[in-house]
């Protein structure tokens, strides 16, 4: 029974978050000339990978200077970025393994702390069988540990069961990438952006999760572009857009069908293109049929002539790009969206030529590399399929292992705590993921915990998770390591060590190779430095959908970063890709996907009458288990608010400031009101950053997109009251 | 702001203008005007111009906290910080802009909403006009930062009568409201 030992006031005063405002040794020890080193790096905090230089004093991170050369970001950062250094020498850093006790947790051995583990992993398997010890990683993490892990697990843990957080973030698109095009990348770099003259940005609150890339919509804005920002809510970006279309969550298939509606009766799509380079255009034509405007702002929620709007600025532009994010991707329909918005894309021609094309901006640290290499259940390195025979026999030759030896697909993160929640999975390895946090239906993913035999956590900092785990990994932070990480655009840029982990913590990818020495299979994992990673991952991917076999560390370095498809050494890489129409499918074409709408899982009704959305705020990350660390970025934004809109609070009985608890059918927290007119009044907002009872993942609903598994963070229903109201009065 | 000459503290404001009716958000830096007016209502002299024309954060030692030139600013920039006694402000990162590089706000801002070069570079990049040239009231204020305004905007009047539909008719509703009244 993995149930923490501490009450919740003894894990907070032991282990945090604690706030840390001063760099190590204080303002007091930045002396100007001091012999600081600057390490070109990148950030650790989203798929941006924004260049920056960490200042590195006596092995300690001290502070940072703008790495102007950089080309993405050209010295720019978010805040996350400029306090970034703060994570560093944090006094709640795991500084060595712990193992649970009655009270809390006590230091270990590693030698004591890997052996428990191996032990465990053994008693779990021979018992229930191989599938009852999963594992789970996490897109935050290099190349080399996302191929590490995926290789671990198959190989050394020989479990289906392996899969990783970016199941929570945009693998609708990348299912809907793969369905469209044959590929799953951007299909345009970030450098494309301003040369647009129609963006459309569909659910991607730009200004807060990807900051930097306001400065490449606004440059399209100063070259005469048109913006449309598709959103709940009335975000930084959408505040400076042409046209604001404020969409009802969960209804964002129907607007773009209404929007191509539009397009096909005012003839403003590209029929050579259509009939050269695509299939499936006339299946769609007969569905966009009934999304009249009128029919699409019954369903949407936006008024007949923004549709219409939409379409005169995206239809007849010269070059275009779509934008999408979390907004359109986590939806029990999250594919269907994508492919929706991609037919827009694909109507008019637009895309593989400068200043026209299409894009998810992923949100994770590598969003883009973790979902590349072979962490996830279905998929093996080089972006290969777990399902298709070829691919099977390729990986596992290379690996050297039966391909009968080689685990079917398994089960996906959220799936693998329905599992554990029924017995089926017994044992599990976490790095770098916080699925107390992050996964919907927070009750059920504590329950799930307390319920395993065996908890183990890789991490640097102790999550909520890890509060529950048995066995606790000091780990390393991201610029305690080498490696590579492979941006939203596709760019595969190097990550630095800036310096060696503190104490008795050690580099994960390390951890990793020690539990599979003990696990019998040190032959496999002959790694010396993670050069040696990168070398095997990028062979690995040779000939595959996601080609890296041309890189290496020193080309990376010397181009800033270098796109895949890369396949040989004298080859510049691949930043824009269709080009000439041509597409990753066996007969080069891409495809159309139509979809009639359908409602969310959960709609509103009488009981839950408010659609409740969740997302980010600037100055946190993902769990927060980094950021909410950090003095600075606490300090910006203390605790989740429900955004709620006057006319709703009015009717609610509801003041600015109140407390007031939001419930849905899975739970309640109770939070600050703060009343604004930057939301739909049917629709309340609640960032997810926190734990707990202020977890809004308490309330988020577990279900999923069948294609893509993804969860639907984005819509569920809810009911608002003032705290307090409705109890008896003692 | 990253660095030890602050310490860790910001010395630009950022301010949302009205949360509850917009996301928008504004940054306050020091405009460095050519007559500074906090430097001129400094009682102890605390407060320098250099010959490049960037006003400075006040003399730790001179400051005696004051606040004068927090009332004097017509821009809201100055800062009385009570921990340390002493009014703080925007010195253009002299520590950075005097070895060439830019100011540390402006290097980073992810919007470019702070972008520093010159008013030609600005005007070439931009929609909008760069302006330097304030009026409050009768004061015209000229300042060596400037701010991005209406294409062709020649200067920005800060008079808010200007801006309204009709003073007068202001007036004649304030004159019905009982606090302008004589109640005595």
């Amino acid at each position: 029974m993995a149930a923490p030992t501490l009450n919740e006031n003894e894990l907070l005063e032991r282990y945090g978050p604690h706030l840390n405002y001063e760099p190590p040794g204080g303002w007091s020890g930045d002396e100007p000339g001091a012999s600081d080193e600057l390490v070109k790096t990148h950030c650790c905090f989203c798929g941006v990978q924004c260049g920056i230089q960490l200042k590195v004093r006596n092995n300690k991170v001290v502070g940072f200077e703008p790495w102007e050369e950089f080309p993405v970001n050209r010295g720019m950062l978010c805040p996350k970025g400029v306090k970034r250094y703060l994570q560093n020498e944090h006094p709640d850093r795991l500084l060595a393994p712990m193992i649970r006790t009655h009270r809390g947790f006590r230091e270990a051995t590693w030698d004591e702390a890997l052996d428990r583990t191996v032990q465990a992993i053994r008693r779990t398997q021979s018992q229930y069988g191989r599938d009852a010890f999963a594992m789970l990683g996490g897109a935050s993490m290099t190349n080399e540990k996302a191929y590490l892990i995926g290789k671990f697990a198959r190989v050394a843990l020989r479990t289906a069961n392996i899969d990783y957080n970016g199941r929570l973030c945009m693998v609708s698109a990348g299912a809907a990438n793969k369905m469209a095009f044959g590929v799953d990348r951007a299909a345009n770099p970030w450098s494309d952006i301003p040369q647009a003259k129609a963006l459309i940005i569909a659910g991607a609150n730009i200004g807060e999760c990807f900051p930097i890339l306001t400065d490449y919509v606004w440059r399209a804005r100063d070259n005469g572009a048109k913006i449309i920002v598709i959103d709940p809510r009335m975000t930084p970006i959408a505040r400076t857009a042409d046209l604001f279309l404020p969409v009802r969550p969960g209804r964002d298939s129907a607007l773009a069908n209404g929007i191509l509606h539009i397009m096909i009766e005012r003839g403003w799509i590209d029929r050579n293109f259509i009939s050269e380079h695509t299939t499936g255009f006339e299946q769609v034509v007969d569905l966009v049929k009934r999304y009249t405007p009128a029919v699409t702002e019954s369903i949407t929620g936006v008024p007949a002539s923004g549709i219409v709007r939409a379409a005169e600025i995206w239809g007849p532009a010269e070059t275009s790009m779509l934008l999408h994010a979390r907004g359109i991707e986590h939806h029990t329909k999250g594919v269907e969206n994508c492919l929706s918005y991609i037919n827009l894309v694909l109507a008019t021609g637009r895309i593989g030529k400068p200043g026209s094309g299409y894009g998810t901006i992923t949100g994770q640290g590598n969003g883009q590399g973790g979902r590349e290499h072979g962490q996830r259940c279905n998929q093996l390195p080089g972006g290969r399929d777990i399902e298709n025979a070829e691919h099977r026999n390729f990986i596992s030759e290379f690996w050297r292992i039966a391909e009968s030896e080689l685990p079917q697909k398994g089960l996906s993160a959220c799936e693998i705590f329905d599992a554990i929640e029924a017995g089926d999975i017994r044992g599990l390895l976490t790095i770098s993921f916080n699925p107390l946090v992050s996964i919907p239906d927070a009750n059920r993913t504590r329950t799930a915990l307390e319920k395993l035999e065996f908890y183990g956590c890789i991490d640097f900092f102790l999550s909520e998770s890890a509060h529950h785990a048995d066995v606790v990994l000091a780990g390393s932070l991201q610029e305690e390591d080498e490696g590579t990480v492979t941006t939203g655009e596709g760019r595969c840029v190097r990550l630095k060590q800036s310096i060696a982990p503190p104490a008795n913590a050690r580099v994960d990818w390390q951890i990793l190779v020690d539990l599979a020495k003990r696990l019998g299979c040190a032959d496999y994992f002959p790694y010396r430095i993670t050069d040696d990673i990168f070398r095997e991952l990028a062979s690995a991917s040779k000939n595959a959908p996601v080609d890296y076999s041309g890189m290496s560390y020193a080309k990376i370095e010397k181009n800033m970063g270098v796109f895949w498809p890369c396949p040989s050494f004298n080859h510049p890489g691949t930043p824009r890709l269709f080009e000439g129409g041509v597409f990753f499918h066996p007969d080069g074409r891409a495809r159309f996907h139509g979809y009639e709408y359908r409602p969310p899982a959960e709609d509103v009704d009488s009981e839950y009458p408010i659609f409740l959305t969740t997302g980010r705020v600037v100055s946190q990350y993902l769990s927060g288990n980094q950021t909410r660390r950090i003095g600075p970025l606490v300090d910006q934004y203390p605790e989740p608010l429900c955004e709620i809109h006057p006319l709703l609070a009015a009717r609610l009985g509801i003041a600015d400031g109140d407390t007031v608890c939001v419930r849905t059918r899975r739970g309640e927290i109770e939070v600050p009101a703060q009343l604004v007119r930057t939301i739909r009044p049917d629709t309340v907002f609640v960032p997810y950053h926190w734990p707990g009872r202020k977890s809004a993942n308490m309330m988020t609903n577990r279900r999923l997109d069948p294609i893509s598994k993804i969860p639907e963070y984005k819509v569920c229903a809810c009911n608002v009251k003032k705290a307090g109201a409705g109890k008896p009065r003692t | 702001m990253e660095c030890g000459t602050h310490r860790g503290r910001s010395m630009i404001h950022l301010d949302f203008i009205d949360r509850s009716n917009s996301t928008q958000t504004t940054p306050v830096v020091c405009m460095h005007c050519e007559d500074p007016a906090c430097a001129r209502v400094c009682p102890a002299d605390a407060i320098k111009q250099t010959e490049d024309g960037i006003v400075h954060s006040s003399l730790r030692p001179r400051c005696i906290g004051c606040s004068n030139c927090v009332l004097a600013c017509p821009f809201g920039v100055p800062h009385y910080i009570a921990e340390i006694d002493q009014m703080m402000k925007c010195d253009m990162c002299f520590d950075r802009t005097s070895i060439g590089k830019k100011p540390m706000c402006a290097t980073v801002c992810p919007s470019q909403a702070l972008y520093y070069g010159t008013a030609e570079e600005a005007a070439r990049l931009r929609i909008e006009t760069p302006v330097n040239e304030f009026r409050f009231g009768r004061q015209a204020v000229r300042t060596k930062v400037r701010m991005m305004s209406t294409p062709g905007a020649g200067h920005l009047d800060f008079d808010i009568t200007n801006h309204m539909q009709s003073c007068e008719n202001t007036l004649q509703d304030l004159a019905t409201v009982s606090i302008w009244r004589d109640e005595s």
